[in-house]
């Protein structure tokens, strides 16, 4: 039997952790596959229920990339993220879906290593967890 | 400040002792309306509106019945106000999400005097109207449910009022009070200045406080605090995985009547009715073909998530969502254990301050660091 590959959904902000994955990409950083990245304008666009669905849908994990502290292209997007974030993990880890599935990293433009490691590191996670416990679910989590 | 006056009533003459009350304050000008629980013709009693001293007789503000939560009342008359005054009186509950409302701006407070009670409980409509056809009163209701027994014959209190913590209002100007009073005896209490003022104009008499009233409050709130605790336990024990929360709410058809109950489900068009979930039949395809069949009506789990995540960092525990499912779903216990956690995380306590910031209006720079785990 094949090993298990997550899906990760990754949700990038535009202005950093996008450009971050950009720079791996043209520095020849290989990172595992398994992220399907989102591009947004902003971390804090992220609508908890992007992450909602994207896990009634099957993602075994969700990552949120947004800039800095200080430095979000709109001000303070990626800490109104970050309340939302802490907010959501309250709710979906009473139902089986905690922290370690549902990750927000902040990675700079420059910082293509730092997406690496992050995409790494999610992916070993999630190997180790198993599939998401709403996986097979199927029709019924819609 | 805690100020008291004491109003005594002969058996079954409650509510013609608070109805010279309200009389009063429309008499002496010191409302322009009462919103008050009043004995609709035949049966119900429901909030009704009071502008006239000559229609108070019919106030019954200690039915166990809340038809309706008096939030969304107070939201219709006052998002829009009159400029007017209006005394309203609320259950415990109904206070606690006015507070929530007031902060999202589909309450104003301005021109409204807040008048609490304590709460016994309040049963489920249809019961209310069995209660009454066995020839139930309020005053027979308060005294049997102060001795311990809410239960009639085949009915008792919703679930929600069984684990309800708070018996007694906060955050209003006046609390009726009818815990530790004795019988015979409602005591009427200021809570603010404005209450102070009100209570004094009113010509009421200060007296005492009731003796017996702090310890019979502790002591009620006590026993429905561990009510509450042994409920969470159970529930979480029994929901705690996605499989058990879709078992949980298999009997769902998506009407959404609990959101329009709720008092806090603040959104003015809830998104799940709007185009967004209007999928195309194409849509409806992949999905089912994704595992071979697809239940309809779709997006169940997605709405309750949704709605949890929306507003469980306001919910009061009324249990209006559970009084409202056509399919019996007992929603309250879900939206409590989900809020419990969702408020502590953010020290937070819906309807606990007016001056609470509401977690989601804010944010921080130095805070929450744990999310990410990463300093720079
Ligand atoms: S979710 Fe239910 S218990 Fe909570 S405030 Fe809304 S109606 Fe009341
Ligand atoms: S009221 Fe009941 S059936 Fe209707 S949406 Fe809510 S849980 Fe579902
Ligand atoms: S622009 Fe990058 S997080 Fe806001």
């Amino acid at each position: 039997m094949s090993e298990f590959e997550p899906k990760i959904v990754a949700f990038f902000c535009n202005w950093c952790t996008f450009t971050a994955a950009d720079l791996a990409g043209t520095s020849r950083l290989s990172y595992p596959p398994n992220l399907k990245i989102i591009r947004v304008m902003c971390s804090g666009m992220v609508d908890p229920k992007y992450v909602i669905k994207a896990f009634l849908n099957g993602a075994d994990g969700v990552l949120i990339g947004g800039c800095w502290p200080g430095d979000c292209h709109y001000i303070n997007g990626n800490l109104k993220a970050r309340r939302r974030v802490a907010l959501l993990t309250e709710v979906l880890k009473q139902y089986g879906i905690g922290e370690e599935r549902f990750w927000l990293r902040w990675i700079a433009a420059s910082e293509g290593t730092m997406l690496r490691e992050v995409a790494v590191q999610m992916t070993a996670k999630l190997k180790e967890l198993g599939p998401s416990p709403l996986k097979n679910m199927g029709q019924m989590a819609i | 400040m805690a100020e008291y006056a004491k109003l005594s009533f002969q058996k079954g003459g409650l509510n013609k002792e608070l109805a010279a009350f309200f009389r009063g304050l429309l008499e002496n000008g010191a409302v322009d309306g009462v919103l008050v629980p009043m004995a609709q013709n035949h049966k119900w009693v429901r909030l009704t509106l009071v502008t006239s001293a000559s229609h108070t007789a019919g106030v019954d503000p200690f039915a166990p019945v809340a038809a309706v939560s008096g939030a969304k009342i107070a939201s219709s008359l006052t998002s829009r106000p009159s400029g007017r005054t209006i005394a309203m009186v609320l259950r415990p509950c109904e206070i606690r999400a006015v507070v929530e409302l007031a902060k999202l701006k589909q309450v104003n407070l301005d021109d409204v005097l807040l008048i609490g009670m304590d709460c016994l409980g309040r049963y489920e409509n249809t019961d209310f109207v069995k209660f009454q056809e066995q020839g139930g009163t309020s005053e027979a209701f308060l005294e049997n449910a102060l001795a311990g027994k809410t239960s009639g014959p085949d009915f008792d209190i919703v679930g929600a009022c069984k684990i309800c913590e708070f018996p007694t209002a906060a955050n209003a100007d006046l609390s009726l009070c009818a815990i530790g009073g004795g019988n015979g005896a409602v005591f009427i209490e200021a809570l603010t200045e404005k209450g102070g003022q009100t209570l004094e104009k009113s010509g009421m008499k200060p007296s005492e406080a009731p003796a017996g009233r702090n310890e019979a409050v502790k002591k009620l709130a006590a026993a429905r605090l561990e009510a509450r605790d042994k409920k969470f336990a159970e529930f979480r024990a029994e929901v705690n995985s996605f499989e058990a929360l879709a078992d949980k709410l298999a009997g769902c058809v998506n009407c959404y009547n609990c959101r329009v109950a709720c008092p806090v489900c603040y959104c003015k068009e809830c998104v799940f009715i709007t185009d967004t979930f209007r999928h195309t039949g194409e849509q409806f395809m992949m999905w089912a073909e994704q595992s071979g069949m697809l239940k309809m009506p779709t997006d169940t789990m997605f709405y309750h998530l949704t709605r949890l995540t929306h507003m469980s960092l306001f919910c009061v525990g009324c249990g209006q969502c559970t009084s409202a499912c056509p399919n019996g779903l007992d929603l309250m216990p879900l939206f409590r254990t989900c809020a419990e956690k969702t408020q502590a995380r953010f020290d937070y306590q819906a309807g606990r301050s007016l001056e609470e910031e509401q977690p989601m209006a804010g944010f921080a720079t130095d805070e929450l660091i744990e999310v990410t785990g990463q300093v720079k």
